[in-house]
């Protein structure tokens, strides 16, 4: 019985343009390697060394008072953050895509700063603006405000960092769209909020929501920028990551990966989300002329 | 309603793409911008619906001034090249969207978009979405969606670039058709010739953002204001000529020349149509050879070689070409019954309407 190679199979027009099988299968293979020594095995080594004490340990660590005040500082974080860059992200996209101006580059430029910049700085620029003796501080503490070792240094480190995210996935979904959609708008009587609204939103929600998770997820793992702002104060100035590292530095070798577990939850919820925006703007574009 | 342009003038920067226009249009009339690209007409366009600013000059609408009202105050309606429909909202929802804007009642939306649906032809469109329709029906949803506050205006930014050739043909009847229905004043850019002349009651011709001329289009076609319109709008004989002993001459050609000085050039124009041909060589003063002949359907373009290398086009029916018996190759006579002065030395092309030279000549006056 003749048995053809599967790439024997390929029709002529096919093969002419498609790497031989085995340059396809090694790539394939190295990218497996990757993933699995770098992403996957550590995941599941986190779940496994969570569960190593067993199950009730694993709960009790998370009902500790200090773990679900972290947990709730995280949520709070977030929760002021990723709204917060919505807006910015939206109004700077908008401005990116539909004008031309002078300082465009700049702006550009100051978009991607965050990613630039290590985060252990970020945090530093904070404090020698609203620390004590920073550019701001005796001004903030005669008037009795704290910004570092406090929630509002928390979330403006947090803020900073996370800045790119939102315009970054909407710059090039706006600019794609292009204005005529709400030039028509405009000639139909609507205003520029009315535009906006119905028009420019609806047509990048994709992109949006996907800017939101990526956000999202950043937000709640940042360490370096809040470590160095949060004062690390148990119960009341730490973070997830923050006790993460706090829970490490002490004498229970499950602890710590029980708390991460949580993170390494979101890390994979974030993923499956950003997995169906994918197929879904995929499937639009396929069925879009 | 009437709409009237007076020295407008645009400049984008440094870069002025529209310079000094002045025309106006009639109510209910159906008026071609045609141009070559980048000749300012889309611009034009734009600056009658309020999407730009002119730098100088002054915009009417129905007698009212409207350079200072905002582009969702001039009630027009503007169908953009690319049809610009709204992705997400449905067939429905895309035309009813300027009367939610402009609060109309729930019951009066339903009414006037089922009227539009049924005078575009959308029946049974109404609940899919853009990206599942054909280019056609997508052009005819921006035309309904653009009628359905009942506008002063139609403009339409080249509607039919984007389809198919045959398609193309039968959207001009239609347009044409929805024009005499609805008799809104419609303007429509396009660079396509034929299409302005087949479509519209009168066409403005722009080129490097200056009008060229305005007029019907058989005005256009019989009486070009200068080379460019010439060349632009069908097809053109064009010949640069000497003036000597009172006729122009080049080459092998020559004919009477009217009234103009000896020794002075000049560029004169003639149609395919003016040009008679005979199998007998000597019925027509001036002798070629039919080097190609182009099947246009009814008509035919001949291409005739002068002994000097001069190729001269004509035009003929078909069953005056099977009756002469006429064949790639074999030799005939011509003559030119009429030809246009489009320029003289020395004068500036494009800004003075020429004068024109209707001249028959002597021998063998036009068949």
């Amino acid at each position: 019985m003749k048995r053809t190679l599967k790439s024997e199979r390929i029709s002529s027009s096919q093969r002419s343009t498609q790497e031989p099988a085995l340059v396809k299968w090694l790539l394939i293979a190295v990218a497996m390697a990757f993933s699995v020594v770098f992403l996957f095995l550590p995941i599941i080594n986190v779940f496994v060394q969570a569960f190593s004490k067993g199950a009730a340990h694993y709960w009790n660590v998370l009902a500790e008072p200090d773990t679900l005040s972290a947990i709730r500082l995280t949520l709070l974080t977030a929760a002021i953050c990723v709204p917060l860059n919505v807006i910015f992200g939206v109004a700077a996209s908008w401005a990116i895509a539909k004008f031309e101006f002078r300082g465009k580059s700049v702006l550009l430029t100051f978009i991607d700063l965050p990613f630039s910049i290590s985060p252990v700085v970020s945090g530093l620029m904070f404090i020698l603006l609203f620390g004590a003796n920073g550019l701001f501080g005796p001004f903030l503490q005669s008037h009795g405000v704290k910004i570092i070792f406090a929630l509002p240094g928390i979330v403006l480190a947090t803020t900073f960092v996370t800045f790119p995210f939102v315009a970054r996935e909407l710059i090039p979904v706006m600019q794609a769209t292009g204005s005529d959609q709400e030039q028509v708008a405009m000639t139909l009587g609507a205003s520029g909020w009315q535009t906006f609204w119905h028009i420019t939103l609806p047509s990048v929600k994709w992109g949006l929501l996907y800017g939101v998770i990526l956000c999202n997820a950043r937000a709640m793992g940042e360490f370096g920028a809040v470590s160095v702002v949060s004062g690390h104060i148990a119960g009341l100035t730490d973070t997830v990551p923050l006790r993460i590292e706090k829970l490490y530095n002490e004498f229970d070798p499950a602890a710590p990966f029980a708390v991460a577990s949580l993170l390494a939850l979101l890390a994979l919820l974030t993923l499956a989300i950003k997995t169906f925006l994918v197929w879904k703007t995929e499937r639009r574009e396929r069925q879009a002329r | 309603m009437s709409i009237e342009v007076s020295k407008i003038s645009k400049q984008f920067g440094n870069v002025p793409a529209v310079n000094d226009i002045n025309f106006s249009v009639g109510d209910g009339e159906l008026v071609a911008l045609l141009g070559p690209s980048g000749c300012g007409k889309t611009t034009v366009l734009r600056m009658i619906g309020g999407l730009e600013m002119p730098t100088e000059g002054d915009i009417f609408i129905r007698g009212q001034r409207v350079n200072d009202v905002p582009v969702q105050k001039r009630n027009i309606g503007f169908v953009f090249q690319s049809y610009a429909l709204f992705n997400s909202m449905t067939v429905f929802k895309n035309i009813a969207f300027g009367l939610k804007i402009k609060k109309w009642r729930k019951a009066d939306i339903q009414d006037r978009v089922e009227d539009l649906v049924r005078l575009l032809e959308l029946q049974g469109l109404e609940k899919r979405y853009p990206h599942q329709l054909s280019g056609g029906q997508r052009q005819r949803i921006a035309i309904a969606r653009a009628l359905a506050a009942k506008p002063d205006v139609l403009l339409l930014d080249e509607p039919f670039g984007a389809v198919d050739a045959k398609i193309r043909q039968e959207l001009r009847q239609w347009l044409v058709n929805l024009h005499h229905d609805l008799k809104v004043t419609t303007l429509f850019v396009t660079h396509d010739q034929e299409e302005a002349m087949e479509v519209s009651d009168r066409i403005v011709i722009f080129s490097k953002g200056r009008l060229e001329q305005m007029g019907t289009p058989r005005e256009v076609y019989e009486q070009p204001a200068n080379e460019f319109v010439a060349r632009f709008v069908g097809v053109m004989n064009i010949l640069e000529m000497e003036v000597r002993d009172g006729r122009a001459r080049l080459n092998e050609l020559e004919f009477p020349a009217h009234g103009l000085a000896d020794g002075q050039k000049i560029r004169i124009g003639f149609r395919p149509y003016s040009v008679s041909i005979s199998t007998i060589l000597g019925e027509y003063p001036f002798q070629a050879i039919l080097r190609h002949t182009y099947f246009l359907g009814v008509m035919l373009r001949l291409e005739l070689v002068l002994p000097s290398g001069l190729i001269v086009r004509s035009r003929i029916s078909k069953e005056d070409y099977t009756r002469l018996g006429l064949t790639d190759g074999c030799k005939v006579s011509f003559q030119i019954r009429s030809y246009r002065v489009l320029s003289k030395e020395g004068e500036q092309m494009g800004d003075e309407v020429a004068t024109s030279y209707e001249s028959t000549l002597s021998i063998g006056e036009g068949i």
